[in-house]
């Protein structure tokens, strides 16, 4: 078929089950959005600013578990990208940006709008991409789309010379792909499954650390069937959250520097550890020297390079996390196993009762707040958090309920993530309410994406725990550096409520637990956006704390 | 702490060293030489990589190497089980005829070679593994190194054992 670069583009991401792109037009891109112009089977949503696209995709791909396209033009475009797609990055989020690029000849000369991001975008993509030929578009998107949704998730970037979108070839969309360099192995050896089942079966206090793996292989069933079958708890890492449903007897909650106590203590305390999709990092094992080193270490990842790159384990499986924990369950199967309530149960279960959340306060408080939201919100919500105290009360105190149903900025940790990616997780599922819980410096970064969500109906729901300071940082200050707040006090601007009536969203600002459960209710309903202002107190802290460097046996609460 | 080669068969176009480079930059690894070139299949290129490190590092390389999408094939050289060679120039400045003897003398016991000659200098072309460079280096310094550069480390495992692509 004889057409342009830019209709092969649009065609080729048809052929992918496209049906929506975040992005901005600009020079470098102008081509492909003519084309987009008349286009009926793919949404195009206008952002507000490139990095909200990214995060957009990003929320789309964790909700739909399937790629999220955001675009944008060339130069100051494509930079914009950057932090978002840098955050699908860390969190292994298959995320494709397109990028306009000044034309081939151009390249080089420091043309109006140029940058190199092929370079730039390098250490940050799993695979990156720039057209050099108009026929080779194609192959180049579908090996797009398989990179970034094979093995371990992560974005791909395709860089398109302006040239490339205009010029007119032969292009083929059968072309078969075949890339050498990229065989992901998913399943998992005989042996290594044999050899884990021995540790586990032998274990007399065994964990599960479930980690976002779980949620790209989709391995929850398993997870539980297995935790059943071993009567093991289930400890999630911050990206695993949501992996098991938090009301579940045998769920622990997260385990890390903002960990709940349960699950801190009862991973210190095992002695076999099976840890599916996780990567150990830093926030999650604390000081890594003395993370579980008592404990048998076994280590299910798709990607290779993650066994053994922060902590020693003593048998690695690399597979999809599905596969290897459904080959783990029939080896318990065929050898009759399954074990009783045991003594380590009992004492789990004395644990996570000592550990329970007490029902909401009187208080207008950030937990009181989320505790309140848990109940108000019906089950399937999906919530999203911006990045500080507000996602680490919102990992210790909401209780997700129902698998796959809470995002957010793990491994990058963008302040200004949760409320373009609750876009675009909204815009995935229309008919599920989407809430943002935020905190007031976060929320600043992306609010004017209120537009987007205003002028191209999404509506979500904003709850902006407003302490009125960079919290987090000033929360450290508070106890690590003799409270010299430096530079973290927000002085309550702006007025939040008046910021969403400004974009033709709802602003509400409440002021008692009372208050905010009725604006609840009705912006659960709300065909528009609504920004809930909720004052809490300056100094409330996130607590527990393992302070910097330090063990998870150090916890502070 | 010790020296390890890695080859590895990556896709022969534009931004695969800058890809492989910038790995090893961001992952915190030293390369101690790396070198690129041509090898038996069309489309693809051979690096070869020295390291220095420990055991768990070169584990880790590999892997960082082998997850890069353009990376085809990698392989560990073990030092006794291969052959390592690296080619260097050596322009030294000989300003009389005893320092002209001298160096003919040792280029001949380094079985190097003299590709240039004039008044006053030379240039010996040496190959040999790096530690055999290194000494002819060392010998020649008190006479005057005016230039000196080395291509870094090429290296293949001994006997039929190859590292190839898969068709």
């Amino acid at each position: 078929m004889k057409m342009s670069g830019s209709q092969a583009l649009i065609e080729s991401l048809k052929r992918e089950g496209v049906k929506v792109i975040f992005g901005i037009p600009g020079g470098a891109i102008m081509p492909v959005y003519d084309v987009l112009y008349d286009e009926k089977e793919i949404r195009h949503i206008l952002m507000r600013h490139e990095q909200c696209a990214a995060h957009a995709a990003d929320g789309y791909a964790r909700v739909m578990r399937r790629p999220g396209v955001c675009m944008a033009t060339s130069g100051p475009g494509a930079t914009n990208l950057v932090t978002g797609i840098a955050n699908a990055y860390m969190d292994s989020s298959p995320v494709i940006a397109i990028t306009g690029q000044v034309a081939t000849h151009m390249i080089g000369k420091d043309a109006f709008q140029e940058i190199d991001i092929i370079g730039i975008t390098t250490p940050i993509t799993k695979c990156n991409y720039q057209v050099r030929r108009v026929e080779d578009i194609p192959r180049i998107v579908k090996e797009a789309f398989y990179i970034t949704s094979t093995g371990r998730p992560g974005p791909v970037l395709i860089d398109i010379p302006r040239d490339m979108q205009t010029g007119v070839a032969e292009v083929d969309f059968n072309v078969k792909i075949n890339i050498r360099g990229y065989k992901p192995n998913i399943e998992p050896h005989p042996l290594q499954v044999k050899k884990a089942v021995d540790i586990l079966v032998n274990s007399e206090r065994p964990i599960i650390l479930a980690g976002g793996g779980v949620h790209w292989s989709k391995a929850y069933e398993e997870l539980l069937t297995l935790a059943e079958l071993l009567m093991a708890p289930v400890a999630t890492t911050f990206m695993g959250k949501g992996v098991i449903p938090e009301n579940h007897p045998l769920a622990l909650g997260c385990i890390g520097m903002h960990g709940r106590i349960e699950a801190n203590k009862s991973i210190m305390a095992a002695d076999a550890i099976l840890a599916v999709g996780v990567r150990f990092s830093d926030r999650s094992t604390g000081k890594v020297d003395e993370f579980c080193h008592d404990a048998k270490i076994i280590h299910i990842d798709i990607d290779p390079s993650e066994i053994r790159k922060n902590v020693p384990v003593h048998l690695p499986i690399v597979a999809d996390a599905k596969m290897a924990l459904k080959a783990i369950i029939d080896e318990l199967i065929r050898r009759g196993f399954k074990r009783e309530r045991s003594e380590w149960i009992k004492r789990i279960e004395l644990l996570k009762k000592e550990c329970e959340d007490s029902e909401p306060g009187k208080e207008l408080t950030a937990v009181n707040a989320i505790k309140l939201l848990r109940k108000v919100l019906p089950e399937n919500t999906i919530v999203a958090t911006e990045v500080g105290q507000n996602q680490m009360w919102a990992s210790l105190h909401f209780r997700v309920l129902k698998t796959g149903t809470f995002i957010s900025s793990g491994g990058l940790g963008t302040m200004g993530f949760g409320f373009p990616a609750s876009l675009g997780a909204k815009v995935a599922m229309p008919d599920v309410p989407v809430v943002d819980i935020a905190g007031d410096g976060s929320f600043l970064m992306t609010e004017q994406d209120l537009a987007t969500s205003v002028v191209e109906d999404i509506p979500v729901i904003v709850m902006v725990l407003n302490n009125s300071s960079l919290g987090m940082v000033a929360q450290w200050q508070r106890l690590f550096f003799g409270k010299r707040y430096s530079h973290t006090d927000l002085r309550g601007v702006p007025d939040f409520v008046k910021l969403a009536e400004a974009f033709g969203a709802r602003g509400v600002r409440v002021n008692s637990l009372n208050e905010l459960e009725q604006v609840l209710r009705e912006a659960i309903k709300s065909d528009v956006t609504v920004v809930i202002d909720v004052p809490i107190p300056k100094e409330e802290d996130v607590l527990p704390i393992v302070p910097p460097g330090k063990s998870l046996k150090d916890m502070i609460y | 702490m010790g020296e390890y080669i890695l080859a590895a068969l990556v896709e022969h176009k534009p931004g695969v060293l800058h890809k492989v480079s910038n790995m090893f930059r961001k992952r915190n690894f030293n390369i101690e030489s790396i070198t690129v070139g041509a090898c038996e299949t069309k489309d693809v290129a051979r690096m070869t990589i020295t390291i220095q490190g420990d055991e768990a590092t070169v584990e880790q390389v590999v892997k960082q190497l082998q997850k890069l999408i353009d990376v085809i094939k990698v392989s560990r050289l073990e030092p006794g089980k291969s052959v390592v060679r690296e080619l260097a120039l050596v322009k030294i400045y000989t300003a009389d005829s005893k320092a002209k003897s001298d160096i003919v003398n040792y280029a001949t016991i380094f079985r190097g070679r003299i590709v240039d000659v004039s008044r006053d200098s030379m240039i010996i072309e040496i190959t040999g593994s790096p530690a055999k460079i290194d000494a002819f280096v060392e010998l020649v310094k008190p006479y005057g190194i005016k230039e000196f550069a080395r291509t870094g480390v090429v290296a293949m495992s001994r006997g039929l054992k190859s590292l190839k692509v898969e068709e």
